[in-house]
């Protein structure tokens, strides 16, 4: 079966790094991806992650403080 | 050789910092932030790495309110620059650095007003001094941690209390003591801290910052420089999110891959360790000084918690012939003269003629502080 996966877009590197850190240290699967050409951001890089872990993706990014530019399933 | 001028610049480092600029250098390379490809994205973690450790060495909740640059001079210059306006008072003590004393005297001239609040000629700085000096256009406390010409630590932690209570924010430049002293950003109640990364942190010259802490309003503090980002490229203004806001151009990454070991050295080492390892050469130095007829060490009489930075003069002897006799007799390496802070050495007593300057780090033994004891002894006598 094919993965389901989203990506947080971000405004810098930096955050989209320390998001990686965050999810890396509660064991998540996620892995720093050039962002998908239909998806116009600024920053190289987004966050992939696996669909069934929005939530938790969502919560570390508010507790972390991680500004993000948005979420889109990919 | 014995190497006592680590308050300058530490020497040796851990073997582990060169090996980390080396592993850079030739395996990673690229620039971060700024390619979306994988070495880019490497440069990335080991620069955010870098802010991880530092973030756990000075207990700060969000690595990216690390900002990066050259060293602690550019980091007092863009808290400085950045916070204070003409018609705000900024306080300090007389026991600073030119890296703080320079950027006020220039705000001078653009009106902004600077209130030095003298220390004893101990170098002791009464808090309540600082609290009588604040006016309703005071915006910031400006201090040192620990002194570069006599190791003596003042009471930030007590100013920090006050400035809080008062609504004003608290700069604290940690040059001497980031890396060899506990350091607690809320602990402490510093508001913005200035370090080094190339003396007790261990890592290169070329490295330092300024930590942001959350009573800071990020609107307020004007960037020093600004430029390429990597973010909001579309945009000509420069973003304000952290660390972009103050960090243009291409960063030192192979520098703070250095800085990053140095670090995680000091966390295998421990810094209580260091500190305590470093207070015991202080205070043998110090013993061992002044016993020595004719020798003046310089501080408080009964000091119980200082950096390893000891100054000391031997009768009319002039420091910098004190200085050129201990290279090239005894193969001693040390700093004389006013190690750029005028403000202390007349606090002190010692301007213009300055002192004799040792400094000490992990990597100094006990055998080193006796030899140098014994060459400090050998010039007294000879003279």
């Amino acid at each position: 079966m094919k993965d389901n996966y989203s990506v947080v877009i971000f405004y810098s590197t930096s955050a989209a790094i320390r998001a990686e850190s965050l999810a890396k240290k509660v064991n998540l699967k996620v892995k720093l991806i050039p962002v998908p050409r239909n998806l116009s951001s600024d920053c190289g890089i987004c966050l992939r992650f696996n669909n069934e872990d929005k939530p938790k993706i969502e919560k570390i990014l508010q507790d972390g403080k991680v500004e993000y530019e948005n979420i889109y399933k990919i | 050789m014995i190497y006592l001028d680590n308050a300058a610049t530490s020497y040796p480092k851990p073997k582990e910092v060169g090996q980390a600029m080396m592993y850079f250098l030739e395996k990673v390379g690229a620039s971060p932030g700024r390619s979306g490809h994988r070495l880019s994205i490497e440069s990335g973690r080991i620069l955010y790495q870098t802010r991880e450790n530092l973030a756990e060495l000075f207990n700060v909740d969000d690595p990216l309110r690390i900002i990066f640059t050259l060293n602690v001079t550019e980091a007092i210059n863009l808290a400085l620059k950045g916070l204070l306006r003409p018609g705000d008072q900024v306080i300090t003590s007389s026991m600073e650095h030119n890296s703080v004393m320079r950027p006020l005297r220039e705000l001078e001239k653009r009106e902004v007003e600077v209130k030095v609040v003298p220390c004893s000629p101990q170098g002791v700085l009464y808090p309540v001094d600082i609290e009588r000096a604040i006016k309703k256009n005071t915006k910031l406390i400006v201090l040192n941690h620990g002194s570069n010409v006599i190791g003596s630590l003042l009471p930030i932690t007590v100013v920090g209390e006050i400035a809080k209570r008062h609504d004003i924010l608290l700069l604290v430049d940690t040059a001497q003591t980031a890396g060899c002293y506990p350091l607690d950003i809320r602990k402490d109640n510093i508001d913005l801290l200035a370090f080094t990364g190339h003396k007790a942190l261990y890592g290169p010259p070329g490295t330092g910052g300024l930590v942001i802490g959350e009573r800071v309003d990020t609107k307020e503090l004007i960037p020093l420089k600004v430029g390429g980002t990597g973010s909001h490229s579309e945009f000509e203004e420069q973003p304000g999110f952290l660390p972009d806001r103050y960090e243009s151009g291409t960063p030192n990454t192979v520098g703070l891959a250095g800085l990053n070991a140095g670090i995680s050295f000091i966390f295998k080492e421990g810094i209580s360790k260091i500190h305590q390892y470093e207070l015991s050469l202080s205070q043998k130095l110090i013993a061992g000084l002044k016993e020595i007829p004719g020798v003046i060490v310089y501080g408080e009489e009964q000091v119980k918690d200082q950096v390893a930075v000891i100054s000391f003069n031997i009768k009319d002897q002039l420091p910098s012939e004190v200085g050129l006799r201990l290279d090239e007799e005894y193969d001693i390496m040390c700093r004389v003269g006013l190690h750029c802070s005028p403000a202390t050495h007349k606090t002190i007593g010692t301007f213009p003629r300055g002192t004799v300057r040792f400094s000490m780090s992990w990597f100094n033994t006990l055998e080193e502080v006796d030899q140098a004891i014994m060459a400090i002894r050998d010039i007294a006598k000879s003279a």
